[in-house]
């Protein structure tokens, strides 16, 4: 029976890379939002510009889950290369569509499944000569039959093409006759729409739809960041683009069109976190972007910016690793990398927004809060969140908010303190008041260096002095437990003796895998982790349930680990759920691996499953 | 080892300059240095060009790597600002530095080992970008902290205190930062303060990448025989190209030259530098030329000194992303935050 329903399913595109599908797949998933469905598109691709196999997934889902869902519904073949398993991941009753100019034999296809086929690339070649043309626009063509097949408002996609080519007036036209081409003949050729189909809603209202590395470039504008330093890597080139891009948008003053932004492209990630400690240092807003092998070459001066307390922010977008290593795919791996990054007892600040959303929010406030701690902050995004749009909540702004610059000796304030030191704790919260060079002719001035220094950054490699300086830093790493976002509770609908912590892009799937254990009778507390160190809330739920499963996406349970490290909790209270092969966590994924451990609990003492 | 403060006291009739400061206002702390080490000599030659030129200490940011050389910092310039960074990174720091604030003077202090190896990529970038920067390396052919190991500027065949023949070939520092387009290229010796001294007020002065190799002798490891860093062999190879007598625009013109023997170079603020030309028909404005003259010498085994090579028209990493004059530390949140209308609008363009 093939498949039915509304506003509920997953369509996936198997691609060549460098064929143009990309437009044309992000055509239909923003045709569907505009809609008022909520979607959740994905993109697989290789590392590669063209040639290799891509794929682009849309999940829709009237309940708003923005999760990957696994499974495939509907999937529209349009690369000879992947056919095979590609035909093989359609659920049974789900669609093919696909382009039937090449006669594909019975023995290719599947009989539980819904064949659909039409012939693009002919009526490309017939209706077009030229070579880029025919090639682009079957892409669009495939995008107006699916409009028919899924019964999708045309007038949205084709709204939506005068919008893209605004400024390109001439392209508007043939795409748009192409969009009504497909459609039309998908209506002649098949019984449309089809079973599985979609439905005009309301449920987007006034979301957004942006990738987390371009919310993070614009965070960084609204955050006050001024110098980029950065190096080209997969996943995280896009942020520094971004940030330029607005950059130029928004900071160049309108008179002399000079630039209130300075962003080099490094020769590599020690020289990028280099200049960003060299500019912190010198009082501006600094930040690079980079991802897991970046951070691992800039671990000396991550220790050094630890030790000389220099403000600087690291947006990790997280991959896997290393070198030629998985650098599409997504992962949160860097975990540990980053906490710990560089030698001799460090411990940074790290951030993990869950969406797009919050990857703005946070990539303005780690300015404030790498300003007021002075030291690098982290912000832990992944591919999955860097590279994908996602459907979320406006950006919004406070504009009675001011940068938070910390703690700075002014001329005056200098003029006026009794006793100036730089690493003097003054306030009692471990972190000491700072002066940028060139503020006043005879105070102020210090010299930086690592650790083998006094309260006065007088040079000394005496013991009391070393260590006095390090349970400062140790206390400064309390206070910053206090002023970090804290962790999110979602209650379940009843008491529970199971909690759940996660984070970062997890959250979406975790969210849904916790609704579809509720139905089960499963109820678990939930509690997502927005940053590093865990507050007292975090150990606190710990406490208070006798299992929690700790959700990530890596291989060795890295934030468990720093949980057990930094909290002193038993191992066997945390349990790890891992998904860590690359692709996007799933509900389906989640439940199944919480379902297995309460029966295997449950089994052992029934009075766990509550 | 601890802090040394040095005593504050002085002669009465001490000389002063345009600020009123002695050249006490420029010392730091005492050197920790072995007795006799050519940076020391490279340090003072730093406050006599800070003193001469009457700068406000406080608004020269001093940076440096790791090695003996990046220790100098501490020994001058107590009133500036000072970073002691990590090993061959100095580059990337100073121009980060730089970056954030556009007015302030940038030293950088680095050694040998320090640029030639472990940070030869960053000098070889900072350079590129046209850092406006006064890159000094003090070059003495050796690790000294670690007790002698031949650096990546050691000459081959040049012998180690312990008897060890160099097998490498040099790196050739101002031929590097020659090729890579630094506008202000300059070598000297730290056994020559007359020369070194009006070479680095030179280099403050220029708006743009300035390098100078500075030849410094290193009394514990590599001052012997068959060392081609020792004081004898510089003393006895050096190539002087010509000599810079004084820089108007801040200190006035009180000795007269010979016509002919000299160059007047203008620089970009309408200051001038004059050169007392020693080698004959040696014009520092021909880069290519100068780059032929470099490799010449050193074929010779000679060192060439002074002035080797000036852009008078240097374009700095700021003019190249042509940001604002005011320095972007001081920017503010009304200057760099948009608002929510902005993003009203960027909201809107995503959906």
């Amino acid at each position: 029976m093939p498949i039915e329903s509304i506003n509920d399913c997953v369509i996936r595109f198997a691609n060549v890379n460098g064929s143009g599908s990309a437009s044309a797949n992000q055509l239909f998933a923003r045709s569907i939002m505009r809609m008022g469905v909520p979607v959740a598109p994905r993109n697989i691709f290789p590392s590669n510009i063209q040639g290799l196999p891509t794929w682009y997934e849309v999940r829709v889902s009237e309940a708003g889950h923005r999760g990957a869902r696994g499974g495939t519904d509907f999937m529209v073949a349009m690369n000879p290369q992947t056919w095979d398993k590609d035909v093989a991941s359609i659920e049974p009753g789900g669609y093919l569509f696909y382009d039937s100019s090449r006669t594909v034999p019975d023995s290719k296809l599947r009989e539980d499944i819904v064949v659909l086929g039409m012939p693009l690339t002919n009526i490309c070649n017939r209706e077009f000569t030229d070579p880029r043309q025919r090639n682009l626009f079957k892409n669009i063509m495939y995008v107006g039959a699916l409009a028919a097949l899924l019964d999708m408002d045309l007038a949205e996609s084709e709204k939506l093409i005068s919008e893209q080519f605004k400024g390109k007036e001439k392209l508007i036209a043939p795409n748009q006759k192409v969009l009504r081409m497909g459609y039309d003949l998908a209506r002649e050729t098949f019984q449309c729409p089809l079973p599985m189909r979609l439905r005009r809603s309301d449920k987007v209202g006034d979301a957004v739809f942006l990738d987390g590395n371009t919310a993070a470039g614009l965070g960084a504008v609204y955050g006050g960041a001024t110098v980029c330093a950065w190096y080209p890597i997969t996943p995280s080139t896009s942020l520094a683009e971004a940030f330029e891009r607005y950059c130029n948008r928004l900071r160049v003053d309108p008179v002399t069109k000079q630039k209130k932004f300075g962003i080099v492209q490094a020769e590599d990630e020690l020289a990028s976190i280099g200049m960003v400690i060299g500019a912190g240092w010198n009082g501006a807003r600094a930040f690079t972007a980079t991802s897991g092998p970046g951070i691992s070459l800039m671990q000396e001066f991550l220790g050094l910016a630890y030790f000389a307390e220099i403000p600087a922010v690291l947006f990790d977008v997280q991959r896997g690793g290393p070198s030629t290593g998985m650098p599409t795919r997504t992962q949160q791996s860097d975990i540990l990398l980053a906490a710990y990054a560089s030698h001799g007892d460090t411990k940074h600040v790290l951030l993990f927004p869950e969406d797009p959303h919050e990857c703005f929010e946070f990539g303005a406030l780690a300015f404030d809060l790498a300003d007021r701690l002075q030291t690098p902050i982290f912000v832990m995004l992944d591919l999955d969140i860097g590279m994908n749009q996602h459907m979320c909540k406006p950006l919004k702004w406070d504009d009675t908010r001011n940068l938070d610059r910390g703690k700075v000796m002014s001329a005056a304030d200098l003029d006026a303190a009794k006793d100036w030191g730089r690493y003097l704790d003054v306030d009692g919260d471990g972190i000491p008041y700072r002066t940028y060079p060139g503020t006043h002719p005879t105070k102020g001035a210090y010299f930086t260096r690592g650790t083998s220094r006094d309260r006065y950054a007088r040079y000394t490699e005496e013991a009391a002095p070393y260590v006095d300086n390090m349970e400062r830093l140790l206390h400064k790493f309390e206070t910053a437990k206090t002023i970090v976002p804290a962790p999110e509770f979602r209650a379940a609908a009843q008491p529970t003796r199971l909690g759940v912590l996660y984070y970062g892009s997890t959250a979406p799937s975790m969210n849904e895998a916790a609704e579809l254990l509720a139905k089960e009778g499963v109820h678990l507390d939930l509690m997502r982790v927005r940053a590093f160190p865990f507050s007292a809330e975090v150990t606190d739920f710990i406490a208070a349930h006798e299992q929690v499963f700790v959700v990530e996406q890596n291989r060795d349970a890295q934030l468990r680990t720093l949980l057990l490290a930094e909290c002193s909790i038993d191992p066997a209270q945390l349990v790890k759920i891992l998904n860590y092969d690359g692709n996007p966590i799933t509900a389906r994924f989640i439940r199944k691996a919480i379902v297995d451990h309460v029966e295997r609990l449950s089994a052992r003492s029934p009075k766990v499953h509550s | 080892m601890s802090y040394l403060a040095k005593p504050k006291f002085h002669h009465p009739d001490i000389e002063t300059n345009e600020l009123g400061f002695t050249h006490r206002d420029y010392e730091g702390s005492i050197s920790t240095l072995c007795a006799g080490c050519g940076h020391d000599s490279i340090s003072s030659a730093i406050m006599r060009a800070c003193f001469e030129l009457s700068l406000p200490p406080h608004r020269i940011a001093k940076l440096s790597g790791i090695g003996c050389s990046s220790k100098t910092p501490t020994y001058f310039l107590g009133q500036s600002h000072g970073f002691n960074s990590v090993h061959g990174r100095m580059p990337s720091v100073l121009t980060g530095a730089n970056l954030a604030n556009r007015d302030l003077i940038y030293l950088g202090v680095s050694g040998d080992g320090d640029s030639a190896s472990i940070g030869f990529g960053q000098f070889a970038h900072s350079i590129r970008r046209g850092v406006n920067m006064v890159y000094i390396v003090e070059n003495n052919g050796v690790y000294g902290l670690t007790k002698g190991q031949f650096s990546a500027t050691s000459d081959r065949g040049s012998k180690s205190k312990r008897g060890v023949v160099n097998t490498d070939s040099a790196i050739d520092l101002a031929a590097t930062a020659l090729q890579l387009g630094a506008t202000f290229v300059a070598r000297s010796f730290s056994g020559d303060k007359s020369q070194l001294v009006p070479l680095i007020k030179a280099a403050i002065e220029h708006r743009g990448s300035a390098f100078i190799d500075c030849i410094s002798p290193c009394v514990a490891f590599n001052n012997h025989e068959g060392s081609t860093r020792s004081f004898d062999y510089v003393r006895s190879h050096n190539a002087a190209l010509n000599k810079l007598d004084y820089i108007t625009g801040r200190a006035p013109i009180t000795t007269d030259y010979e016509p002919g023997s000299t160059q007047v170079v203008k620089l970009h603020d309408g200051s001038t530098i004059r050169l007392s030309k020693i080698g004959a028909d040696y014009d520092v404005h021909d880069r290519v030329a100068a780059m032929h003259h470099l490799h010449t010498r050193q074929a010779t085994g000679e060192i060439v000194t002074g002035l080797i090579y000036l852009d008078g028209e240097p374009h700095d990493l700021h003019d190249s992303l042509n940001t604002v004059t005011t320095p972007l530390n001081e920017l503010n949140t009304p200057d760099l935050t948009p608002g929510q209308k902005a993003l009203d609008a960027i909201n809107a363009s995503l959906r």
